[in-house]
């Protein structure tokens, strides 16, 4: 993403300010586009819409560009709503028959104005904040024709290219995002926190503090001498996520990533990676705040989505090169994979011992757990499932929040007997 | 007797020679850069390819005291930096009240003092030295955590450190300092971005072959060379640990110790637990295929009649 907001493009071919001469028109205008805004997700509220008003008193509206700085000094408070606020502007006052628009909004490669195919894919949030709203010089009947486009399964885009080399992301949609970013707020991931070395203040606590007793006690010339006392400081260790994006696992990524994404925010310390046929680091690209601008450095990364699954070698890649890198602090390991391996759980017997070995604990995320037939019987899950300290289901948000349980209490190393551990994991998935 | 430091790549080159260091260009210029614009020198790589090894033979030649802070997890500014000596200051404050002495002020003063001071590393090497200023190593500070290496920050940018009770101290003249990693985690940018940064390699077989020439002469060059013909093999092969320049020159001193003239499969068997740390990566290499490696050694350090 750039760093700087294109410039406004081209002349409108139907003037806003020309066709809306009353002042009264154009508030209205401010007011919709701002509702258009908080629809698309940017934090904009009745607040931003009257300083908007002023600013664009303020400015005039003689020159399209100072118009769209004016606007766009009050709604934009944050790097990542650049994009969102542009596309909205350049759509929302340049055409008002947004009809055309939104049909190619729903299509990934988007003409612009002037002709030059540019492939730009643009924001789906933007898309369905603008159908629902009744947007100048809309006939009802455009309205309505509008409303059924944009129901289209969102879906069904997302499926088009699965198997092209590099994915063209589909953005989610607001609903979407809303309801998992909701429950996703809930999920604090409260991993249990374990002593470190370091010490801090608290007057009950195990030891005795000499540097601040002595300092405390010469405030009264040393006559009495009172114990300070300090305690150790708990944190949670780090915690390394490794997720399957092959094509048996296709359903689940685009939540998963989301799920990823919102803990790599939550907290320091958290290292994501992609496998399908090999290994790719995505923890800076998790870093971004917002999620599309998150997915789509990641889209640009990986470029074996949906294919087969090498388990085997992509761990020993993970062993080989990251796992002294990010398992060095005590960290916890997610492995959220089917066990469905291409190579038949070729060296993954080996590799997984070694990764449990060198991590705090590992916990296998496996999506196939909700279906009552499952068994571990294939020769990747069979070789998985030795070395794990913990096999829960990740099928959806309520197994999320369960995972959040797991790691909430120091396990131990796993006690009873596979099968009947499996037993056990598949009764509390259901 | 202090030295002056070098004044050209080539000079630096000389310098680490001098002190049986056998570094690569790359090296030797990035060390050169770091001493010449005073800045730190952030080595990282794997384990026992010389990077601890670089501060030794610079202190030594370069007649300074070398300072050395190990880094672990939790390190904390009482023990990298200072720490009052607080049984004496208790001894301290009985002797005033024995002595009928109640004078708070001068009491806090003198207990406070630098006497009652435990210097650590970080300390002694902001301290003027007669020869100079001290080289400071700072190894392994991947196994800190990152408020240590936040503090760290601030005192290799300013080269002082504040004590509520005496007051800043700084450096007349700014330490040499060399920090290492092992990279079992990654170091966070801003530091990075602060030190001349450098990616120490396994040397080349050459390179490798000149090292443990310096480092242990009495060795037959034959079998010297024949012993790192097999670890340069060796580093090809897909191991879990691959042998450093560490391994490979105790391994020198052990085929010494044993008396042996050259390499047989049987003396790799028994003495691979001091290239190998790993076992499964031993189980891998012993048998047929060390003989196998130590044939293709053979066959390309002694070619016989075509």
């Amino acid at each position: 993403m750039a760093d700087t907001v294109a410039p406004p493009r081209g002349a409108p071919e139907v003037d806003v300010f020309e066709t809306t001469g009353t002042p009264g028109r154009l508030a209205l205008n401010i007011m919709h586009f701002a509702r258009t805004l908080r629809g698309a997700g940017l934090p904009v509220g009745p607040g931003h819409v009257l300083r908007a008003m002023e600013a664009v008193r303020t400015v005039g509206v003689g020159r399209r560009d100072d118009f769209y700085w004016a606007l766009f000094s009050v709604f934009v408070a944050r790097r990542e709503h650049q994009a969102l606020f542009d596309q909205a502007f350049h759509i929302f006052w340049k055409d008002p028959k947004l009809l055309d628009r939104l049909m190619q909004l729903l299509l990934p490669a988007m003409r612009s104005e002037d002709g030059n195919k540019h492939t730009q894919a643009p924001n789906r949030r933007l898309a369905e904040a603008l159908a629902p709203e009744r947007l100048p010089g809309m006939g009802e009947d455009e309205q309505e024709e509008l409303t059924e486009e944009v129901e289209l399964d969102m879906a069904m885009t997302w499926s088009d290219k699965e198997l092209l080399q590099k994915k063209d992301f589909e953005q989610m949609s607001a609903a979407e995002l809303e309801d998992a970013k909701r429950e996703i707020a809930r999920l604090r991931l409260p991993i249990v926190d374990i002593p470190t070395r370091r010490f801090r203040a608290d007057p009950y606590g195990s030891r005795v503090d000499m540097r601040k007793t002595l300092r405390d006690s010469l405030r009264g010339g040393g006559a009495t001498i009172d114990l300070a006392r300090k305690e150790r400081v708990r944190r949670h260790p780090p915690l390394v996520i490794l997720c399957d994006i092959s094509g048996s696992m296709a359903r689940y990524s685009r939540m998963l990533l989301l799920f990823m994404h919102a803990i790599t925010n939550d907290r320091d310390r958290v290292h994501s990676f992609l496998f399908g046929t090999r290994l790719t680091n995505v923890t800076r690209a998790l870093r971004s705040r917002d999620v599309d601008v998150a997915l789509d450095k990641i889209g640009k990364l990986v470029d074996d989505w949906e294919g087969g699954t090498r388990i085997g070698h992509t761990l020993q890649a993970f062993n080989r090169q990251w796992s002294r890198r990010v398992l060095g602090q005590g960290a916890m390991v997610l492995l959220i994979t089917d066990g469905l391996d291409r190579d038949a759980g070729d060296g993954l017997d080996e590799e997984m011992e070694r990764l449990h070995k060198s991590c705090r604990r590992l916990i296998w995320l496996n999506p196939l757990l909700r279906f009552d037939g499952y068994e571990p019987i294939s020769k990747g899950a069979q070789a998985m499932i030795r070395h794990v300290d913990e096999l829960r289901s990740v099928h959806n948000l309520s197994s999320l929040k369960q995972l959040a349980e797991v790691l909430s209490h120091e396990g131990k190393r796993r006690p009873e007997s596979v099968d009947a551990w499996v037993r056990r994991a598949r009764k509390e998935a259901a | 007797m202090p030295q002056p430091l070098p004044s050209s790549v080539d000079a630096t080159v000389d310098l680490l020679r001098h002190g049986s260091y056998v570094a690569d260009r790359a090296l030797s210029t990035s060390l050169y850069l770091a001493l010449k614009l005073g800045r730190p020198l952030f080595l990282e790589g794997e384990a026992g390819v010389g990077k601890t090894e670089i501060a030794k033979v610079l202190s030594e030649t370069l007649g300074r005291k070398l300072v050395r802070l190990q880094c672990y997890e939790g390190l904390d500014v009482a023990s990298a930096v200072y720490e009052w000596n607080y049984a004496r200051q208790m001894l301290e404050i009985r002797l005033a009240e024995a002595s009928g002495d109640t004078d708070r002020g001068s009491l806090a003063k003198d207990i406070f003092s630098s006497e009652f001071l435990i210097r650590r590393p970080l300390l002694q090497a902001l301290e003027p030295d007669v020869n100079g200023a001290p080289v400071l190593l700072i190894d392994e500070l991947d196994r800190t955590d990152e408020p240590f290496e936040a503090y760290l920050l601030e005192v290799l940018s300013d080269f002082q450190v504040s004590i509520p009770e005496l007051g800043t101290i700084r450096a007349d003249q700014p330490p040499i300092v060399i920090i290492t990693s092992n990279r079992t985690r990654e170091i966070h940018d801003a530091l990075k971005r602060r030190c001349f940064y450098h990616w120490v390699d396994y040397p080349n077989a050459a390179r490798e072959v000149e090292i443990v020439r310096t480092r242990m002469p009495d060795v037959e060059r034959n079998l010297s060379e024949q012993i790192v013909a097999f670890v340069q093999k060796l580093r090809q092969q897909d191991l879990f640990k691959l042998p450093g320049v560490a391994e490979t020159l105790d391994w020198t001193r052990a085929l010494n110790t044993l008396d042996c003239m050259e390499l047989t499969p049987e003396v790799i068997n028994d003495t691979l637990g001091t290239l190998l740390k790993y076992q499964d990566d031993i189980q891998r290499i012993q048998g047929s295929e060390a003989a196998k490696l130590l044939a293709e050694v053979n066959m390309a350090t002694r070619p016989g009649p075509r």
